[in-house]
């Protein structure tokens, strides 16, 4: 008898998304579950019945048959109590939790003995668990959302122009924050043409933020700031100090400030004081993405956008949410990889099998008992520390580059005053043109192409046959009493003709070789 | 011709020499360049033959008509050699040619530095007349070392010297007394010039010019003999550079512009090509030139622990026709070997045959593949391979991962894991292709022995690598008749 999985509709006020979508459903009963899904589950998403069932779905009509027909139960948001009500012993439900935060839902769940697996808690690190975190997923959407909402609220283009109408210059736009919502903010922000900037804490995320097109702000004291699980971690005083004169800098100078700076079990940063708001341009934008969690900014009101200070404070906590239909198809898809996680035979059974690392990190109520916190995972130490010991021998060899390249101009210069205080002029003369010279032939025979480095070699030995000018000066010069003309011209005359082999070889071998060449 | 119009023409010729290089720069505008080269030829040396120069208070011939028949003598038994090795040669032995054409460069910058110190005729004084005789000397100098270079190089190149470098002990405090050696006698050289008796001071200049002459030979014999084979390249195209600072050198003791622009050209675009080549092999230009490649205790290390060792797979003829007819992509690696097999028809034979059946041949040549510059392409070339199928390592490196067969054909060191993978290896850290990354590779070999670097190969121990023995030629047309069938 396959497992049954039910998708209810999201009983949250507000909440668009839905668990799965009809393109899941189809793989999902591929795996052998059979899949139920709510009237109208998906229709905030784009998603409606007739799609479900096309893909092999039942409907059911309401939420209690839903829930009482489900060996598995799909669900974004935590389920409110009224939803715990309608669970039965022995079912599965896999939603976000946030165990942390929600202790009386953790207590209400484990009471009807049933097992639950927190989206939530998929242990990051784990590679192999990427594909099934939705944290990821959907702090990708809201960076982007939040990038849309502020554009939205903002009066002006992101882009810089020059138009008939005059120059419009780019917006800028700082994002406080690199995780992943803040790198997603940061590539549609550049996207749209704005000058981005953004912080983090984490050092390591600089070159992330200049891959997508922004430019990494640093804070001006050493620390390191990475707390393990890919989240930042409290920073000392002395560090928050310096911080805040950088962001009060910044607000001073952007259009845009969007702030993405959370710290796990810990109420957000506060980022933004009012007086930073107050200094800020009127017309400008601040996105606070931490809005649900306390928010970054002090002026921040949850859910809502308020004007204060001329300069509008965006504080929606359901950016994702509003791009319903993204988020539900990446959220169906990372339920999907845990799916498969959890039922490796493919015969529409779930084994919640506790040996399992990624299993046993998401894994919050085992059939009615708290299993949460798990053990901490065993990783391969992280390499940060060891990057950092490169690091230092890269730059010693860039001063010894620098050093090596003074010398060379020092040789250089000494050589030219040498020459300089020495020479006549008429070497001088012919002096300069040598050296002219070298500079062309760098110049012109630097773009060769390899595959012509042959043909280029006999072309130079042919051109190098230019020496029989000093065997032509040499063979019959105008007489002069007393010098050795015969002995001299016999010299030359074997000089003409040993060039005139390479000229004539040189060039007729050249030419030869040429023409072969073709498409 | 009056003085100034032979300056002008010496200019046309210097600005067609410019573009004749430029023009090589692509296979498109080649052809016009090497034409370029030629116009400026003829215009430099006509107006050299039958212009006038400034003699005393006017200007007389540069060549006197009694010279006429002398020049069109020599330059026709020249030019009949020159013709005759152009057509005869075949594009395997390109490098020879080349090298054996340097030397002519080298020994020509020493007759002509030899018949300008007896030309009493010169007179300078003071400063003007000790840079004069400096020009002679260096410009001796280095012509000799060119020529006995690209001497040895000629005979290590056709096989008539062993590849192997040649190491005396002490080679290097050698080269270093024979150059103290010379700068002494050049001191000496100089002090001659300073007796006021013209033919006393040429008789007392003698013996350090000659005893120096004779040294700098040795040490192009000695400097050569030293390289092993499969720096090659670098040697040649170092020996291109040389050959046209001698003629830099001696436009400046004959106070010819033209010598000395096209001298510089043909010596920085000489020097620019063995810079490339030293990339292409990740050693730095001195120690090519120190000599010794594959002696180095990085092998000596490897063959106290045994090097790689394994079971190879072989692989017949009729079996990598199966692989080649199955494979959607294929890169073949070139190298030396094909050369020296005179397999390139067969290879484009192959190559045709493949592509008439939808694969995407494509060719992958290392910067050092064969024994100079562009080798494989030249050859290549003449097989009638269109060079758009020709890449060069980097365009198509990252390709082989993609690739279903990659095919080997007479390279080693090229195309060696231990470059990436062992750091102790003797050719650690040079790029190489990465042929072990396609599906299968396969390598044309004749037997188990090591490259020139005289280093074991992991690469024939990989899973995915195939051993297809035999000599090139043969094996391949035997590929080439399985494909047809």
């Amino acid at each position: 008898m396959p497992q049954t999985i039910g998708i209810p509709k999201e009983t949250f006020a507000g909440e668009k998304r839905v668990a799965t979508v009809p393109e899941v459903v189809s793989k999902l009963i591929k795996l052998g579950f059979a899949v139920i899904v709510e009237s109208g589950a998906g229709n905030y998403a784009s998603f409606f019945d007739d799609a479900y069932a096309e893909a092999g779905a039942r409907i059911a009509p309401d939420a209690t048959v839903l829930w009482s027909s489900s060996d598995i139960v799909f669900k974004v948001r935590a389920p409110e109590m009224s939803e715990v009500a309608l669970m039965k012993t022995g079912q599965t439900l896999i939603s976000f939790i946030w165990p942390a935060e929600n202790p009386d839902l953790m207590k209400a769940l484990a009471a009807k003995k049933v097992t639950v697996l927190a989206m939530d808690c998929v242990p990051r690190l784990l590679s192999r668990a990427q594909k099934m975190d939705a944290l990821t997923s959907m702090a990708g959407i809201g960076g982007y959302r939040a990038v849309i909402e502020a554009a939205n609220a903002f009066g002006r283009y992101f882009n810089g122009q020059i138009t008939a109408a005059g120059k419009i210059a780019p917006a800028k736009v700082f994002i406080a924050g690199a995780g992943v919502a803040g790198l997603a903010a940061v590539g549609t922000a550049a996207g749209l043409g704005a000058i981005v900037r953004a912080n983090d804490t984490r050092a390591e995320v600089a070159d992330q933020v200049k891959s997508l097109g922004g430019e990494f702000v640093k804070v001006d004291y050493e620390e390191e700031g990475s707390g393990g699980g890919g989240y930042a971690k409290v920073m000392s005083e002395g560090f928050q100090k310096a911080q805040r004169e950088m962001y009060a800098k910044q607000a001073k100078d952007v259009d845009i400030i969007i702030t993405t700076a959370l710290i796990p079990g810990k109420p957000a940063p506060r980022l933004i004081t009012a007086e930073m708001v107050a200094s800020m341009k009127p017309g400008s934008v601040v996105v606070d993405m931490a809005a649900e969690r306390g928010g970054n900014c002090e002026l921040t009101e949850p859910d809502k956008a308020v004007a204060k200070h001329g300069v509008t404070i965006i504080g929606y906590t359901d950016l994702a949410s509003r791009l319903a239909k993204q988020s539900s198809t990446l959220y169906a898809t990372n339920q999907l990889r845990l799916t498969e996680e959890l039922c490796k035979a493919k015969d529409g059974q779930i084994v919640v099998n506790m040996e399992d690392d990624a299993i046993r990190g998401f894994t919050v109520i085992k059939d009615g008992e708290i299993t949460w916190p798990p053990p901490p995972l065993k990783l391969p130490a992280p390499p940060a520390p060891k990057a950092a010991a490169p690091a230092p021998k890269a730059e010693e060899k860039k001063k010894g580059f620098g050093v090596g390249t003074a010398i060379t101009f020092l040789v250089g210069a000494g050589l030219f005053a040498l020459i300089g205080a020495y020479a006549p002029a008429a070497f001088l003369g012919h002096f300069t043109v040598f050296v002219l010279a070298i500079f062309v032939g760098y110049m012109v025979v630097w773009n060769v192409t390899p595959a012509l480095h042959t043909p280029l070699m006999s072309v130079t030995n042919a051109i190098s046959s230019i020496i029989t000018i000093g065997a032509l000066l040499q063979v019959a010069p105008p007489f002069v009493p007393g010098r050795p003309d015969d002995l001299i011209r016999w010299i030359a005359v074997v000089g003409i003709a040993l060039t005139s082999i390479n000229m004539f070889g040189g060039f007729a071998v050249t030419r030869r070789m040429l023409l072969m060449f073709h498409k | 011709m009056s003085v100034s119009l032979v300056t002008v023409s010496y200019l046309g010729a210097t600005i067609l020499f410019i573009l004749s290089l430029g023009g090589l720069s692509n296979p498109e505008t080649a052809k016009r360049g090497n034409w370029y080269g030629v116009i400026g030829m003829a215009i430099a040396v006509g107006a050299t033959i039958f212009g006038l120069r400034v003699f005393g208070l006017g200007e007389a011939p540069i060549v006197t008509p009694s010279g006429y028949g002398y020049v069109a003598a020599a330059m026709a038994v020249g030019a009949t050699v020159g013709l005759i090795l152009a057509y005869k040669v075949r594009m395997t032995q390109m490098p020879e040619l080349v090298a054996i054409m340097h030397s002519l460069v080298g020994l020509a910058a020493c007759t002509i530095g030899y018949a300008s110190y007896i030309d009493t005729s010169i007179k300078f004084t003071g400063a003007e007349h000790v840079i004069h005789e400096m020009e002679i000397y260096v410009g001796v100098l280095i012509g000799a070392i060119t020529f006995t270079g690209s001497v040895i190089a000629f005979g290590k190149l056709s096989g008539k010297i062993g590849g192997k470098p040649m190491l005396l002990p002490l080679r290097h405090w050698i080269n270093l007394l024979g150059l103290l050696v010379v700068i002494w006698f050049g001191y000496q050289f100089v002090q001659a010039a300073e007796i006021s008796n013209q033919n006393a001071a040429i008789a007392t200049g003698w013996v350090p010019l000659i005893v120096m002459t004779i040294i700098a030979l040795l040490f192009g014999i000695h400097m050569v003999m030293a390289i092993g084979g499969a720096d090659m390249p670098v040697v040649i195209s170092m020996l291109n550079s040389y050959s046209g600072w001698a003629a830099a050198a001696t436009g400046f003791m004959l106070s010819n512009d033209l010598l000395i622009v096209v001298g510089a050209l043909v010596g920085s675009s000489g020097a620019i090509l063995s810079y490339i080549m030293c990339r292409g092999m990740n050693r730095n230009f001195i120690s090519v030139i120190a000599g010794g490649f594959g002696t180095g205790e990085g092998m000596a290390a490897k063959k106290a622990d045994g090097g790689p060792q394994g079971e190879v797979n072989p692989i017949s003829a009729a079996e990598t026709a199966e692989l080649l007819k199955e494979a959607k992509n294929v890169i073949i690696v070139p190298g030396y070997g094909m050369a020296v097999a005179q397999a390139q028809h067969s290879v484009y034979e192959i190559t045709k045959a493949l592509r008439e059946k939808g694969v995407n041949v494509r060719f992958g040549i290392h910067p050092v593949a064969g024994r100079m510059p562009g080798h494989m392409n030249v050859l290549l070339a003449e097989a009638k391979v269109p060079y758009d199928i020709v890449l060069e390592m980097d365009e198509l490196n990252d390709d082989f991962p993609d690739t279903d067969v990659a095919m080997v054909i007479g390279a080693n060191d090229i195309v060696n894991p231990a470059a990436q993978e062992d750091p102790t290896s003797p050719i650690a850290g040079m790029p190489v292709l990465e042929v072990w990354k396609a599906k299968t590779s396969i390598v044309m070999k004749r037997s188990m022995a090591s490259g020139y670097a005289g280093i074991d190969n992991p690469l024939f121990y990989k899973e995915n690598n195939r051993m297809l023995f035999g000599d090139a030629k043969k094996m391949l047309d035997e590929v080439l008749a399985a494909l047809r069938a």
